[in-house]
């Protein structure tokens, strides 16, 4: 595979709800700079900022790096939190474990997930319990 | 009809004008985040009760064309001034989502 044009890193802080989201719309403004089409940005950052904000709420935050290449963009996630116990359940829409106080801001509909699915053209996900997971996805540009 | 337009013919008050020529393009009404990130369009008018901070991230990146606050819901002074930095219109008014939605229809059908 060939090397990618721009690599973007960033920590995601696991406790601060009020910046949460940031890196998300730090690589919105890096794409447009690009030239990225709007329809690729929009897709790149809703599944982006899914991933981003089940970092910090489900697993107190991570790494997030974007690639770009020629061809696609990649988005790798990963945390060190509690990992998924059930993949195949909590990509369900509507499965979610979020806490009271979490879904009082809006978070917690179980549409993350899905969301980050619909939008890219390719999803992996590793999770190992008590240790944490790593979301690839992927955009055909 | 743009954003600026669309403020004064439903005479919404405006917390922050950051385009206000931001044409607009269909609505989309809800509260849970990853409903509105999943399901609005770009260029919706988003219509929500929810005021938290959370909801100028998800405006900018599901690229929606303006968010009006339903219901007399109001915002704290950091939730304006985040709109104003990351270019995120944010009208409000009284009426419910209900009410607002009914006079869109007319405005722009
Ligand atoms: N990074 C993660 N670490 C641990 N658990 C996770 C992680 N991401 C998701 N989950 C689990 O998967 C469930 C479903 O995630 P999803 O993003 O679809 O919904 P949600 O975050 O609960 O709600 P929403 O995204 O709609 O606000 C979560 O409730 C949580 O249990
Ligand atoms: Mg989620």
């Amino acid at each position: 595979m060939s090397e990618a044009v721009v690599t973007l890193h960033f920590s995601v802080d696991g406790e601060d709800f009020t910046s949460a989201g940031q890196a998300s719309v730090q690589v919105k403004k890096s794409l447009r700079q690009l030239g990225i089409s709007p329809e690729i940005i929009r897709k790149v950052s809703i599944a982006m900022y899914e991933g981003e904000i089940n970092m910090v709420i489900h697993a107190g935050g991570g790494e997030a790096d974007v690639l770009i290449y020629e061809d696609h963009i990649e988005i790798r996630l990963d945390d060190h939190g509690p990992g998924i116990a059930n993949i195949e359940m909590a990509m369900q829409e509507g499965w979610s474990t979020a806490p009271d106080n979490i879904r009082s801001l809006g978070f917690g509909a179980g549409m993350g997930l899905p969301n980050m699915k619909r939008y890219t053209d390719e999803m992996k996900i590793n999770s190992v319990l008590g240790e944490g997971t790593h979301i690839v996805m992927k955009v055909n540009l | 009809m743009t954003v600026h337009e669309l403020a004064e013919a439903l005479h919404l008050e405006t917390i922050v004008e950051a385009d206000g020529k931001r044409k607009i393009d269909g609505c989309y009404i809800g509260d849970l985040l990853s409903w509105v990130m999943g399901r609005a369009q770009s260029g919706n008018v988003w219509i929500t009760i929810m005021s938290n901070i959370n909801i100028v991230a998800v405006a900018s990146l599901a690229d929606v064309s303006c968010i009006i606050l339903a219901e007399g819901v109001t915002v704290e002074e950091n939730v304006r001034a985040v709109a104003e930095a990351k270019g995120v219109n944010l009208l409000a008014s009284e009426r419910t989502a209900y009410e607002l939605a009914a006079s869109l229809k007319d405005l722009i059908e």
